[in-house]
């Protein structure tokens, strides 16, 4: 079998120290080296310990399959180095071209050890594959990194409760960002009760500047926070309402017609003030 | 027999709801608090209904009627200190208590009935 | 509709009393089972509705309380039966508004949206037998 008789664990074993030394000085000449994001001194230890790690791997596993257990140290060093890098802000094909690099010195290497025209092919063609799995193997976890940021996100902004805020002695405001689903709009609507009983307040704006799309059901949220508060003693204004907006409620057939509306927040704290007895004027 | 307390506070009247309302005792509040509004010739009235934890329609009716017969006397009434909880079911269940008014807390309906009295103090005065 | 049933209550519903107790066992065995205050509410309130319903409309019968766990799910369900009248037209009566006794007409429809789930079986002259469920 090519896999197992090629001579690249041998040259590998031999030329080790050379293969590294030339390896880093490509990879700091290259373009794709960010010293911006790492320093020689964490790249040279990479590198050692990546080289380290194929030259254990070739000597005992093959070198056709990468999933095997002989590979799985590498694997390991691999899956550390690219989600450390892509933490730092390495991009995928960067982070891929640390393992592509490796292509240039272990060429010339097997060109210089070997002279028989047809063998020389053979390990070329051998050593490229192996590289190639490696380096798309970091790409896999890269990738596989980067979904699990965004899924780590999703669940922060989802735990993001809504504030309600104090603007004024008896006036709150929930500014409503992002999109609401039953389940968010019932936490949303309680905790805006709860801090009407709390504070006393007689109104409250809710804002939903943030919220990028309104249907029937989330209209109908709104118009039932509206009634409780308005059970509970309290007055709601619905504020930035969007042009699109005004014309999806208008188009839905829902009817705001006993609620307060305004086109911005501003707005809304103008009446809010008025209602509440206080006075605005601008100073000289 | 069981009654619901009606007090006299100043000029208005307050009632506080603080057990578990039934058909019987909810008749002889009607009954009560409408012969307390004639005899102290008051023109408001406070519900407090902030130490219950369940309105069903049948309470939820019960307001409302309160709320008529008080207003054929003269008096206007507020429903004050409504769990969120309780408003919440209510907007789900479908009532939302039309003609009555409602305020956060006894002292938030008090400035309530204060302010609607003096709109129609002066009314009064003109006609006496 | 095998269900799990970890415990169950049969309770008379005869007299306002009867509704009154009814209410309470409900809100119990509700935060027994960890509901959140709304949830809670929610329930004693569609119990209030289907009890006073099954006194007023039924002629009076009888509650069974039951405390729900399937998988990791749990719940309460309550089934009201009455040996009463029965009701014609189901989805009439399920109807906003729609009353035959004088009251507001928003027992069975507001008691629907209180619940996670909710049926009616009813035989004119046989009698009613309401079911509602809501899950934590």
């Amino acid at each position: 079998m090519k896999g197992t008789s090629s001579r690249l664990a041998e040259i590998i074993a031999k030329h080790e120290q050379d293969l590294l030394a030339q390896w880093i000085k490509e990879q700091t000449s290259a373009v794709t080296q960010r010293p911006d994001l790492m320093s020689e001194a964490e790249l040279r230890e990479q590198s050692r310990a990546l080289l380290n790690g194929i030259r254990n791997a070739v000597q005992r596993g093959r070198l056709d399959d990468i999933t095997g257990s002989e590979w799985e140290s590498v694997r390991e060093l691999l899956d550390e180095v690219s989600r450390g890098r892509a933490r730092t802000g390495f991009s995928p094909t960067e982070t891929a071209m640390f393992v592509f690099s490796l292509k240039q010195p272990l060429f010339s290497r097997l060109r210089a050890e070997i002279r028989e025209p047809e063998a020389l092919a053979d390990e070329l063609w051998t050593a490229s594959v192996l590289l190639d799995k490696l380096g798309l193997y970091t790409t896999e976890v890269s990738q596989k990194s980067r979904e699990e940021v965004i899924l780590r996100q999703q669940q922060d902004m989802l735990e993001l409760s809504t504030p309600v805020v104090e603007l004024w002695d008896g006036v709150l405001a929930l500014p409503l960002i992002g999109t609401l689903d039953s389940a968010r709009t019932q936490v949303v609507m309680e905790n805006l009760l709860q801090k009407i009983v709390q504070t006393g307040a007689g109104i409250a704006i809710v804002d939903i500047t943030g919220v990028p799309t309104v249907d029937t059901l989330v209209a109908q949220h709104l118009l039932k926070t509206v009634a409780a508060a308005r059970l509970m003693g309290a007055d709601c204004i619905i504020s930035g309402i969007r042009p699109q907006i005004a014309q999806t409620i208008v188009h839905l057939g829902v009817d705001l017609g006993t609620v307060t509306t305004k086109a911005t927040l501003a707005a809304a704290f103008v009446v809010a003030l008025e209602r509440s007895g206080a006075t605005i004027s601008k100073g000289r | 027999m069981e009654r619901i307390p009606i007090l006299k506070m100043g000029e208005f009247l307050l009632v506080t709801i603080q057990v578990d309302m039934h058909d019987r005792l909810a008749l002889t509040l009607q009954d009560d608090l409408t012969e307390m509004i004639v005899k102290n010739r008051t023109h408001g009235v406070l519900i407090d209904i902030s130490a219950l934890e369940v309105v069903d329609s049948f309470i939820g009716r019960m307001l409302g009627n309160i709320a008529s017969m008080s207003r054929v006397l003269d008096a206007a009434t507020v429903v004050v200190g409504m769990q969120p909880a309780v408003a919440i079911t209510l907007v789900e269940l479908g009532l939302s208590l039309p003609g009555v008014r409602t305020a956060l807390n006894v002292e938030k309906g008090m400035e309530l009935l204060r302010g609607s009295l003096t709109a129609t103090n002066g009314h009064a005065r003109r006609q006496g | 509709m095998a269900m799990p049933v970890v415990k169950a209550e049969r309770c008379p519903v005869r007299s306002g009393d009867n509704v009154v107790r009814i209410r309470q066992i409900v809100r119990q065995w509700t935060v027994e089972l960890g509901f959140s205050l709304v949830d809670q509410t929610k329930i004693v309130t569609a119990a209030s509705e289907i009890a006073r319903n099954t006194l007023d409309h039924g002629g009076g019968g009888e509650a069974l309380v039951e405390s729900l766990s399937e998988g990791g799910r749990r719940g309460l369900r309550l089934v009201f039966t009455d040996k009463g009248p029965g009701i014609e037209n189901i989805d009439q009566a399920l109807k906003d508004g729609f009353t035959t006794g004088g009251g507001l007409g928003l027992g069975l429809g507001g008691a629907r949206r209180l619940s996670s789930e909710f049926s009616i079986e009813s035989r004119t002259g046989e009698g009613t037998c309401v079911t509602l469920t809501r899950w934590k």
